[in-house]
């Protein structure tokens, strides 16, 4: 019976990963599992969960960006030590993971990747933003069972759809996760993945029931009803809609701007306003915590609005990003 | 027997269309169709109908199917010669029947035909070749297929096993003398067997007497075995491995038809499995080939931390123009052979892809021996100098830097730098400020003569010394998409870096390189990229 305490040992987690102890982080973590921890509550009760402590603790701004940083190489380092400490028979089949094609946060994907292979899966992990063409040869060249595809970014759903159409296309099914894919995995479906998980255990859960053995052949009608002419547009003109929205907004930040065009882009491919309504909410938050407020956001919205002219589809949404950033600011003023 | 014809009796319109053209017309239809008199004679019928009740033929006796009753308007199914056909008559009037036949068993042969394309056209991988082989035979000819590839490691074979109704396939490997228990399989494997298509394969090729199976063919609960079809998957030259179908005792046998489809099967299955084994060993060897040319892992340094990233442009092949590596001093000093710190290195080779990179390759080889002899670094780039001077192949270009890294106390490290044509390496100090190294020198391979001003750098702990390549500065994009990422903006990355672990730095500072890029193609247009960043201090 093991009776550590998890919890606590997350916070000491936290504290080393903050204060970028790797040696402090890899022994705790090892120390746990020498006690009893099973190495799959440690990955996901500790180390996981220490991470997403990290990026609450960014979004509030009480760590800087280079402290979210350290606490996550660490974490790689931690997981890199698990895997070298538990070595599990291979008995399942082979799966290959990788993030999308632009997608960086590969910490999530690693630990999925660790779980899978203490579940008895061969697992190849293919690291942070995979190229296409870089993991179609992987699957000529391994002949895996599955692919799971991680998208912590809405942004990248436009590749990760090119991704999935990929690996389909070579006939491996395709097991998408991550939160770009929606919290109920709704824009998993939409881009045609074989099946969806929400978590790492979930996806080892769903994998040992079996996916198909081939992806089944989709019509086209649902890839049809993707993107469109607003998207096409907008994603072609996006470095020229910016420089004319920040000659009109005067000094303001470009690196804002431009995430809140990527996810219009997003929100315009998978047709779903709530994306981006949810990405303008998250911001105002996140520039609260810096003392920004949300005016600055909106003025972005009404610039792009402006120069947006010939897109009915995109001037809805960003209304209704306008609606949400004001949303936010009265909740904010009612506290 | 092509479609016959028969007088279809006086017409009731007023243009007859001509016989000939009628026939064409009928024959043309996918539906048979057959014309009885009262009397029930067959006075017509078309080439569908031939193909679906061979024996059907004008002025004989409709076959028994054909009653004389009109059935019901739906029609009735019924098997007839091994086949599926739904048949339906309509008085057409003087008591004349005319009898419409569909072949039921059209549908899933059609649907096999697409799925065999699809599932075998799609993989280059031979085991999910042989996989898709042996579920398709599940799904659509038998209960249970297993797949045979010959392998030539240790006179095993690998094989592949699907059964109806079970979900995913297994594999395995077992000895060629236990595969060749299975009945007709050595021929089959020896391609002494026949599997083409067409007329002249002789009835019944290919199936086996199922008593003499061996038991590891089947899998657990499988039952008695019924029937074995057993078939060569023809491939290049050399048969590609066999396929083995089986039906449980009680199903029906193999007819004509499921062997046609049976060996339609096998022979996609073999060209698949073919060009699979065939990619499978350009693959082995282009492995082998980069292997040496990919970037290195890379090592612990006592008193400090290195990381690296390197992006090719081509993104399939992961080899390119840019390289690094790191040179840990020989463990076995004396003969002759120097001794000398540390070396990490990075480079760019004029030219992008395999060319680029084996190069790149040479020029890290000539490295590896020079420093067994040579340690001082300005030394080393004269004699690289000269050795691509030497070069037969042209534009043998190289610009570099040379890094020695010596551990000096307090946790500092002292960098010896050299640089030959290559962008300067940036320093993050401890404050946050990012200073450019002096260090010039001329590019290799252009001049007999080059010039060096070396530099030696101290870094305190924390402090990160960064070599990179010029796809990171010279990368276009941006806001505009046409913007070049350039200098100021890289050392602007640089100093948001201060306090990260060396390789969440470089990670950071790949990935604004990338989102700078944007949505650029990732091929062809945009530069090979190399990271390599050097922290002091044992930790962080």
């Amino acid at each position: 019976m093991v009776t550590t305490d998890l919890a606590a040992a997350t916070e000491h987690y936290l504290d080393l990963i903050g204060r970028a102890d790797e040696y402090g982080a890899v022994d705790l973590v090892l120390g746990l599992i020498d006690e009893g921890v099973p190495a799959e509550d440690a990955l996901l009760r500790v180390v996981a969960a220490g991470q997403r402590r990290v990026g609450e603790l960014w979004a509030s701004n009480e760590w800087t960006v280079a402290r979210e940083h350290g606490a996550t190489a660490v974490s790689e380092r931690v997981v890199a030590a698990v895997s070298g400490r538990v070595r599990p028979a291979a008995t399942r089949g082979r799966v290959a993971v990788a993030c999308a094609d632009g997608e960086y946060h590969a910490l999530p994907a690693r630990i999925m990747a660790e779980v899978l292979r203490l579940r008895g899966w061969r697992v190849d992990f293919l690291g942070a933003s995979v190229p296409g063409p870089h993991l179609i040869t992987h699957l000529h060249q391994t002949g895996p069972d599955v692919v799971a595809l991680g998208c912590t970014l809405a942004t990248r759903l436009p590749r990760a759809h090119a991704t999935i159409s990929a690996c389909q296309a070579v006939g491996v099914p395709v097991l998408a996760g991550g939160a770009g894919f929606g919290a109920d995995g709704r824009y998993a479906r939409l881009l045609g993945a074989d099946a969806w998980a929400p978590s790492a255990d979930a996806a080892a859960d769903r994998l040992a029931a079996g996916l198909p053995s081939f992806p089944a052949a989709h019509d086209g009608a649902a890839a049809a009803r993707l993107g469109g002419e607003e998207y096409a547009y907008l994603a072609r003109h996006r470095a020229e809609l910016l420089s004319r929205v920040m000659d009109r907004l005067g000094d303001d930040t470009g690196e804002d701007l431009g995430h809140i065009a990527d996810y219009l882009i997003a929100a315009m491919y998978v047709h779903d306003p709530a994306l981006f309504t949810g990405f303008v909410t998250w911001t105002c938050q996140v520039l609260a915590a810096r003392n920004v407020p949300a005016e600055s956001v909106v003025r972005g919205l009404r610039a792009l609005h402006d120069v947006l002219t010939d897109c009915p589809d995109t001037r809805l949404v960003l209304d209704e990003g306008v609606a949400a950033a004001c949303a936010d600011q009265r909740a904010e003023t009612r506290v | 027997m092509k479609g016959a014809t028969g007088s279809a009796g006086p017409p009731h319109g007023a243009v007859r269309p001509a016989p000939d053209l009628l026939t064409a017309l009928l024959d043309g239809s996918a539906e048979g169709i057959v014309l009885c008199d009262a009397d029930g004679v067959v006075t017509l019928v078309n080439a569908a109908a031939v193909r679906l009740m061979p024996g059907v033929e004008p002025g004989l006796p409709a076959p028994a199917p054909l009653g004389p009753v009109p059935s019901a308007p739906e029609g009735r199914t019924m098997i007839h010669g091994g086949r599926a056909i739904r048949i339906r008559a309509e008085a057409v009037g003087d008591g004349r029947l005319a009898w419409y036949l569909s072949d039921l068993d059209a549908a899933p042969r059609t649907e096999f035909l697409l799925e065999a394309g699809r599932r075998l056209s799609a993989s280059l991988n031979p085991h999910r070749c042989a996989r898709a082989a042996t579920e398709l035979a599940a799904d659509f000819l038998c209960d249970m297929a297993v797949v045979l590839l010959p392998s030539t490691a240790r006179r095993r074979m690998e094989w592949v096993r699907a059964v109806s109704g079970r979900p995913g396939a297994e594999e395995g490997t077992l000895p060629a003398a236990e595969a060749a228990e299975v009945p007709g399989l050595t021929d089959a494997l020896a391609g002494l067997r026949h599997g083409g298509t067409g007329l002249h394969v002789p009835r019944d090729t290919g199936l086996q007497d199922p008593g003499g199976a061996p038991e590891w063919l089947l899998p657990e609960g499988f039952g008695p075995l019924g029937h074995l079809l057993v078939l060569p998957l023809p491939g290049n030259g050399v048969p590609a491995g066999a396929i083995v179908l089986a039906r449980r005792a009680g199903r029906p046998p193999f007819c004509d038809d499921d062997q046609r489809m049976a060996r339609d099967l096998a022979i996609r299955a073999g060209a698949a499995i073919s060009a699979a084994s065939l990619f499978r060993e350009q693959s082995t060897i282009n492995a082998i080939l980069t292997g040496d040319l990919l970037p290195p892992d890379l090592p612990e340094i006592e008193g400090m931390r290195v990381a690296g990233r390197l992006r090719a442009s081509q993104q399939a092949g992961a080899i390119g123009g840019d390289f690094y590596d790191v040179y840990l001093p020989d463990a076995a000093t004396g003969d002759g052979i120097v001794e000398r710190p540390p070396l990490v290195i990075l480079g760019d080779v004029c030219g992008k892809g395999a060319r680029a990179a084996v190069l790149a390759g040479q020029v890290r080889h000539s490295l590896r021996t020079l420093l067994l002899l040579e340690s001082r670094t300005d030394r080393l780039l004269e004699l690289l100098n000269r050795s691509l001077l030497a070069s037969p192949s042209p534009h043998s270009y190289v610009t570099m830097i040379l890094a020695a890294l010596r551990a000096a106390p307090g946790d500092h490290v002292l960098v010896d730098l050299a640089v030959a044509g290559h962008p300067p390496p940036l320093v993050l100090r401890r404050d946050g400020t990012v200073e450019e190294v002096a260090a010039r020198g001329s590019i290799l391979g252009a001049l007999k003569q080059i010039s060096l001003w070396p530099v030696t750098l101290d870094l305190a702990p924390g402090e990160v010394c960064l070599l990179y390549s010029d796809g990171i500065t010279e990368a276009f994009g941006g806001p505009s998409g046409r913007e070049m990422f350039g200098e100021e903006r890289l050392k602007a990355a640089l100093a948001t870096c201060a306090g990260m672990p060396v390789e969440a730095l470089v990670e950071r500072l790949e990935q604004l390189s990338t989102e700078w890029l944007g949505g650029a193609p990732a091929t062809g247009l945009q530069d090979d990229r190399a990271l390599l960043a050097v922290r002091a201090g044992r930790q962080g």
